[in-house]
């Protein structure tokens, strides 16, 4: 808990190699400057990380102690020892893969990560197939980029998903396609549902779409196409 | 306004004339769990009656004593007695008790004890009791059994609870008499800010809100942050079954306020807040009525005791989920956001509330501190085991006879609070399994029950202290049920944000859910395992990294009764509906009332002949069993026509 003040510059090791960092960096953006892969699925540059993937995880040993740490959101210090893919990072990020792939196992991504960690079917029950891994990228797009703040998070545990307000058409929706450019699963998928412009985002849960502010065509529709892109 | 000692101490004495008045009072317990068992219709008697009796007489309220399992409960305070209390008591009856105190008679039927002497606990009182003044006191009086001294309490130390059921929670006047806002004006005026942290790290109290962090400890770290600190009470007490914190608040809720303010001198800080879950509306009502006192009294707000010392204090209701309860959700829910757990690495004592340093602390922890500036730091720490100080609270229940809400010293052991104090098992039962610490807590079997409870013992037990609930389990419990029964409450209540709590509990339940159907295999227990270390590993907050708790301990003290649901389709405890099968034995006579109440009409036989159950029908809901006067009905550990029974015979 206590932690040392410092300023500047913060010289540590990622996997033995001594990098150097700067005061508010992440050991992930640290990491991802020198070349040293660590798999994301709820990252993206532009966006306050979320650190809901749990895929980012690394282990950091400060002095004498050695944790689990996410690194989307690990802010670096001098002097710490960062391990990227020891035996229990491994088993963790394994582990949460096999059971990202039992929820969407048709998502491409998905497959692609989980069969890099030598994953090709979750021993755990399909409950049911749902390509919104619940990463919360369209989200954070739509409120910190688009400014429209049109869809969000409905319910909590094992119900929450995403979608607009009260789940009724939501006004702010400019149609702009930003979530569905950004969602790494294509749970919102392009559908082309006007003549003039093609490119409106559909989400998989039932909810009345909003208008185009803009052109006043298009319909959000409440149809999903596993692993569409 | 109190200003000084001397107004302190006239409040007190106007506080002790209204605990111990020199006429008759009547009190009634009426904290939430009073009230349920009917403490309004008592009071509403008593008020009737006291009439006839005059001379001053007065009813009251009071809070919960812990014995909820006899409420309601109605004491009598006459001068020169001891205090007397009546359990069970119906309103019919309390005319005829308040007749014959009346008239310096008592009645005997309800009496549960009388009280003589009770802890004083007072400013630089090491240790004294207070004893009632006697005088011709009548032989069943005499008599009596001494209510602390019941098998329920001799074992129990009231400190958090020392108010409880003693005074009327409504009046700061009474709250004083027992050496209330002493502590507070100790601390303005003779103390520093540090050695109030120094003292309660030097007590040895630690957190009672679940984590048993060092509270002093905690006070420090926040010190050392430089920013506008802020003190919060954490009473969102989302677990189901627990309610030593509504308890308190309902029943004591100025020890809660002097220790929030006697932590916010320490850490100076300057405004407060009271986090109180939503269904707790008659807690919030009389810690609200307890905060606009402590103002009027210029005990909140600005320069109190004349000193440079300010403090304001706020009570938040809740966002209704049992994650708020954690710290950053709660942080984040009193902020207007939604009350879910924020993923940061830097702590809330340097980045809490609007990223100030901001102290938590749960409701039972405050109610202790100004104890300890009352008595002592090495008074607090002569209390409890090495590495727990002190009492703790828990709420005794389910298969337990005397159910309620006990306080005892740590290092107590399981057996003592199951037997002694809680009195066994009914019904001749056998005792399974006793479960703590709320939800994400574990169960600890018969083999441990000589177990020394503490924070730490319970932690190496596979379990916790959580905030200390503890529901007894008979031998007809599911094991593996009751892990599911957790895991569908977690899987409900977690925010559902990250993957390895949310996709781990939804897996978790759906492999329980399997098992208590009979389609587990074997191969489902090591991958239980397995996830349940994953998610303690590599969850966002404590409620994924302990919700794998009550199947990790259930695997590990009750493995066997996994197998038998596995390998033999069979649940030990006869409980999992789809492993069960009912039948109609010799017993029968006949009489047909199972056959008549069966909603399926899957039970056939003839007038005064044996009846027999249609097992392809049944829908085992067991009503054949309630109904039957005769025994006839059994219900047993295997379901007949389940067709993987024959499966894999053991
Ligand atoms: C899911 C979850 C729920 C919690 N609920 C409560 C609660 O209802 N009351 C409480 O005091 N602490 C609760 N806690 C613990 C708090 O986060 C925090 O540790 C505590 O309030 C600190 O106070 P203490 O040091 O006095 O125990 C909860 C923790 C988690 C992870
Ligand atoms: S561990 Fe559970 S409750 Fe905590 S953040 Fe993750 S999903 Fe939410
Ligand atoms: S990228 Fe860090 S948790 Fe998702």
């Amino acid at each position: 808990m206590s932690h040392v003040e410092w300023q500047g510059q913060a010289k540590f090791t990622i996997d033995g190699k001594e990098v150097v960092g700067y005061k508010g960096e992440t050991i992930l953006e640290v990491a991802r400057r020198e070349g040293i892969n660590i798999p994301t699925l709820c990252y993206h540059e532009a966006l306050e990380p979320y650190a809901v993937c749990r895929l980012c995880l690394v282990e950091v040993t400060v002095g004498k102690r050695t944790r689990l740490v996410t690194s989307c959101i690990y802010e670096v210090a001098p002097g710490i020892e960062v391990k990227t893919s020891t035996e229990r990072v491994t088993r963790n990020r394994k582990a949460v893969l096999e059971l990202l792939l039992a929820r969407a196992p048709d998502a491409p991504v998905i497959r692609k990560l989980a069969a890099e960690y030598g994953i090709e079917k979750s021993r755990y029950p399909l409950i049911k197939n749902d390509n919104c891994i619940l990463c919360g990228l369209c989200v954070r797009a739509c409120r910190e980029i688009v400014g429209a703040d049109a869809i969000g998070f409905i319910d909590r545990g094992t119900e929450r998903r995403v979608g607009p307000p009260i789940e009724r058409q939501s006004e702010r929706c400019i149609g702009c396609g930003t979530c569905v450019y950004i969602c790494p699963t294509a749970a919102i998928s392009l559908k082309d549902v006007s003549k003039s412009m093609p490119g409106v985002h559909k989400h998989p849960y039932d909810y009345e779409a909003p208008e185009c502010s803009i052109c006043g065509e298009m319909n959000l529709e409440s149809e999903s196409k596993a692993g569409e892109r | 306004m109190i200003k000084s000692l001397a107004d302190l101490e006239k409040a007190a004495s106007e506080g002790a004339r209204n605990i111990h008045p020199p006429y008759l009072k009547v009190m009634v317990g009426a904290a939430t769990c009073g009230i349920a068992s009917g403490a309004n219709e008592v009071i509403a008697a008593a008020e009737e009656s006291i009439k006839l009796i005059g001379n001053g007489a007065v009813v009251t309220r009071t809070g919960c004593i812990g014995m909820c399992y006899e409420e309601p409960l109605l004491d009598i305070l006459k001068p020169g007695w001891p205090r007397l209390t009546y359990s069970h008591v119906k309103p019919e009856q309390v005319a005829g008790i308040l007749e014959a105190v009346k008239d310096g008679k008592v009645i005997k039927e309800g009496l549960l004890g009388k009280i003589e002497e009770i802890e004083d606990i007072t400013r630089n009182t090491r240790n004294t009791r207070y004893r009632f003044p006697l005088e011709k006191v009548p032989q069943e009086v005499a008599e009596a059994e001494h209510l602390f001294k019941l098998p329920f309490t001799d074992k129990q130390q009231h400190l958090a609870m020392r108010n409880c059921g003693i005074i009327d929670p409504e009046s700061i006047e009474e709250y004083i008499a027992r050496g209330g806002y002493f502590g507070l004006y100790e601390v303005l005026t003779e103390m520093e800010p540090d050695e109030v942290i120094d003292m309660v790290d030097k007590a040895g109290l630690r957190g009672r809100g679940g984590g048993g962090f060092g509270t002093g400890r905690k006070w420090r770290y926040c010190k050392q942050t430089e920013g506008y600190r802020y003190v919060i009470c954490n009473a969102d007490e989302g677990d189901p079954g627990a309610y030593m914190d509504r308890s308190l608040l309902e029943s004591d809720p100025h020890s809660v306020i002097e220790g929030m303010l006697i932590g916010a001198y320490a850490l100076e800080s300057q405004q407060g807040y009271v986090y109180v879950r939503a269904e707790y509306p008659l807690a919030m009502q009389r810690l609200q009525k307890a905060i606009d006192d402590a103002y009027a009294h210029g005990l909140l707000g600005e320069v109190i005791f004349g000193t440079e010392f300010s403090f304001n204090l706020r009570i938040v209701k809740g966002g209704g989920a049992f994650v708020c309860g954690e710290s950053t959700a709660l942080m984040a829910s009193i902020e207007g956001k939604p009350g879910e757990p924020r993923a940061k690495y830097v702590h809330t004592v340097e980045k809490g509330l609007w990223n100030q340093p901001t102290v938590l602390n749960n409701v039972e922890t405050w109610a202790n501190v100004p104890l300890i500036i009352n008595k002592g730091a090495d008074w607090f720490a002569s209390i409890g085991t090495e590495g727990s100080k002190g009492t703790k609270i828990f709420s005794l229940v389910g298969n337990v006879e005397r159910a309620g809400l006990v306080e005892v010293p740590m290092g107590i052991t399981l057996k003592e609070i199951i037997y002694d104090i809680g009195g066994g098992i009914p019904g001749g039962k056998r005792f399974k399994a006793i479960q703590t610490g709320g939800p994400s807590g574990g169960c600890i079997p018969e083999s441990l029950l000589d177990l020394e409870v503490d924070f730490d013992t319970l932690w190496e037990a596979g379990s916790m202290m959580g905030s200390g609930g503890m529901i007894v389990m008979d031998e007809e419990t599911c094991m593996v049920d009751v892990a599911k029964f957790f895991i569908e409450f977690l899987k409900d209540e977690s925010c559902g944000k990250c993957v390895s709590c949310r996709e781990g509990l939804s897996q978790m339940h759906e492999i329980l859910r399997r098992i208590t159907e009979g389609e587990g295999q074997e191969s489902d227990l090591d991958l239980l395992e397995e996830l349940g270390k994953v998610m303690q590993d590599s969850s966002l907050c404590a409620l994924g990294s302990s919700a794998p708790n009550p199947v990790l301990s259930t695997l590990r003290f009750f493995r066997d009764e996994y197998l038998a649901h596995i390998r033999e389709k069979r649940c030990p405890a006869a409980v999992c509906t789809a492993l069960i099968h009912y039948e109609i034995n010799e017993n029968c006579t006949g009489c047909t009332l199972c056959a008549k109440n069966c909603p399926v009409h899957a039970i056939a036989g003839k007038v005064k002949k044996l009846h027999v159950i249609d097992q392809d029908k049944c829908i085992k809901c067991g009503v054949c069993q309630d109904v039957c006067k005769f025994d006839a009905v059994t219900r047993n550990t295997r379901n007949t026509r389940n067709t993987h029974s024959s499966e894999k015979p053991s």
